[in-house]
């Protein structure tokens, strides 16, 4: 069975970001880029599943700019064995990222695919949900734990109340949560090989999916900045603060 | 043309949520129905049709609906969609599971977590862990939201609206429920709470939660917690409390031993007064922080419990 994983170049967890003077985004030049933290956890499932010769190959997707390569090399580097990039320098919305997904999955026939439940820029949390709806197949959201068994997957996934398992038919597409796994660092000589793997380039026209967003963005500001407070010495002093200034106990 | 709340429910009551997102809905246009979809779901439905300002409640029974499947749920939304203007569902995880897979369904884009809805086809989001608002607008005939619940307050009670039975579709048979782990509490629910005491990696193990327990039960508070604390095993995933957890906005929220990392900021920034207790007095979180204390959180946290119990 291939797994299919999908690898988003993001703003680096690490950076403190800056909207744009002209409130038309948010300022990406010049400003570290990794792969999306819940991706790395995507990619690291895939490549356990591998290990253990549940998967036969493990496939790392991306889309957007020439630069994604990067994130794909990441993925080589931990220990997948070749990318696609769907490369295009237009906004991609998570509809589109679905459909560009959809339409590698059509081509390579992967029994799984793996995506992080969000990606830690547009916050949006949907392209898995979206893909899954796309190809007609089950879905195993927020997966905290997953286990394969024969024609399906067993999902513990994180809810509102804390945990659910349901059992979801195969193929499906899983999303992942933070407590998956722990995503391994890629070694120096997997680092190196990983420049001999091969990475596809496909164009959105040539899988047939239009990828024109949806959603328009007006502007894109600062959120209202909360003040710092005052530092108070004692407990009693904070308690007659929280009874008498705020009045909130 | 009319919105259709999505609700989510216990089998007797409607999620509290599903109030905020009825009074979302409201700001998109007036006609509001609300569908509950379960099995005996007959209870639910009568809570959804006691929120003021919904005029109708759809209500789909069926085995296949009983655990919020979304392989199930969403073909029902779709069916229903053509006489909707937009479909609206609280940003939980059974929103979020669910309402990206009935936009795709319908080949519209989905709004996430909309914080405020400034005319029926633009609303503002957070992105990047809230550090940026992003005012979007869709050109989708119908429009799939998700909206934040802490950000749109719930309407009164006191409804009335007629409830119809809607038919259900066959299971689709691509998943099943197995069971659920949830967590047992009596302590108020953490995203509805008007308190929250919430501990982070200072804490140092799950045991010493228990002196934030003693003082949450005096503040009648629910318990939170940072990303660090649930990935230590300290507590259970349900407590954490920031970008890709939950979102709370309560009247008081006391941060023990949290640095203030800004994903964890995204979650609760929108409190209205936040108390830090920190040993290191450069941590983050003191500068959203309206008071702080900077000390060791063993000794401050059973003063604080002793001291709130003077009342």
């Amino acid at each position: 069975m291939k797994v299919l994983v999908a690898v988003k170049r993001v703003i680096d967890y690490n950076v403190k970001i800056r909207v744009k003077a002209d409130n038309t985004g948010v300022e990406t030049a010049n400003v570290k880029m990794s792969m999306n933290p819940f991706d790395e956890i995507a990619v690291e499932e895939a490549l356990r599943m591998k290990e253990k010769g549940l998967a036969t190959e493990v496939i790392a997707f991306s889309a957007g700019p020439a630069q994604c390569q990067e994130t794909i090399r990441t993925a080589l580097a931990m220990g997948a064995d070749r990318g696609i990039l769907v490369q295009t320098d237009a906004e991609l919305q998570p509809l589109a990222v679905a459909k560009l997904l959809k339409a590698v999955v059509d081509k390579e026939q992967p029994g799984l695919v793996i995506v992080g439940k969000q990606a830690i820029d547009d916050d949006s949390n949907q392209t898995g949900q979206m893909l899954a709806a796309l190809l007609g197949w089950s879905q195993g959201t927020f997966a905290n734990k997953l286990h394969l068994a024969d024609g399906s997957a067993e999902v513990k996934r994180e809810v509102d109340g804390g945990l659910e398992n349901i059992k979801i038919k195969l193929p499906a597409v899983i999303t992942t949560d933070l407590r998956l796994n722990e995503p391994r660092y890629a070694s120096l000589p997997n680092i190196m090989k990983a420049k001999k793997k091969p990475i596809e380039t496909l164009a959105p026209d040539a899988l047939g999916v239009d990828v024109a967003p949806r959603l328009k963005t007006l502007k894109v500001e600062e959120p209202p900045k909360r003040k710092a407070g005052i530092k108070v010495k004692t407990v009693a002093e904070l308690v007659d603060k929280l009874r008498n200034e705020a009045g909130v106990i | 043309m009319a919105i259709l709340v999505v609700a989510a429910h216990d089998g007797k009551t409607v999620r509290a949520n599903v109030s905020s997102a009825v009074a979302a809905a409201t700001q998109m246009g007036s006609d509001v129905h609300v569908l509950v979809a379960g099995s005996n779901a007959g209870e639910a439905a009568k809570s959804a049709a006691a929120i003021a300002g919904v005029a109708k409640v759809l209500q789909a029974e069926d085995a296949a609906y009983a655990n919020w499947l979304a392989e199930d749920i969403a073909p029902l939304v779709v069916k229903l969609a053509p006489g909707y203007s937009h479909i609206v569902m609280a940003a939980d995880s059974v929103g979020k599971n669910i309402a990206p897979r009935v936009a795709a369904l319908l080949d519209v884009a989905q709004i996430s977590e909309a914080i405020q809805v400034v005319s029926p086809d633009t609303f503002v989001r957070p992105i990047y862990a809230g550090n940026a608002m992003a005012t979007v607008q869709s050109g989708d005939k119908i429009k799939v939201v998700t909206i934040r619940p802490t950000n749109f307050k719930a309407g009164a009670g006191g409804g009335s609206a007629p409830i119809e039975q809607t038919a259900g579709g066959a299971a689709s048979g691509l998943s099943s429920f197995v069971g659920a782990e949830l967590s047992k509490s009596e302590r108020p629910e953490l995203t509805s709470a008007k308190i929250v005491v919430s501990g982070g990696r200072g804490l140092a193990s799950g045991e010493n939660f228990k002196m934030l327990e003693a003082l949450a039960d005096k503040l009648g508070a629910g318990l939170g917690a940072s990303r660090a604390a649930v990935d230590a095993g300290y507590v259970p995933n349900d407590y954490q409390v920031g970008q890709t957890g939950k979102v709370v906005a309560p009247d008081l929220y006391i941060a023990i031993g949290i640095s203030g990392a800004i994903q964890h900021l995204a979650g609760m920034k929108d409190s209205k007064t936040i108390v830090a207790i920190n040993k290191d007095e450069e941590a983050p979180i003191f500068q959203v922080a309206d008071y702080g204390i900077v000390g060791d959180l063993f000794q401050i946290v059973p003063e604080l419990t002793a001291a709130v119990e003077k009342k």
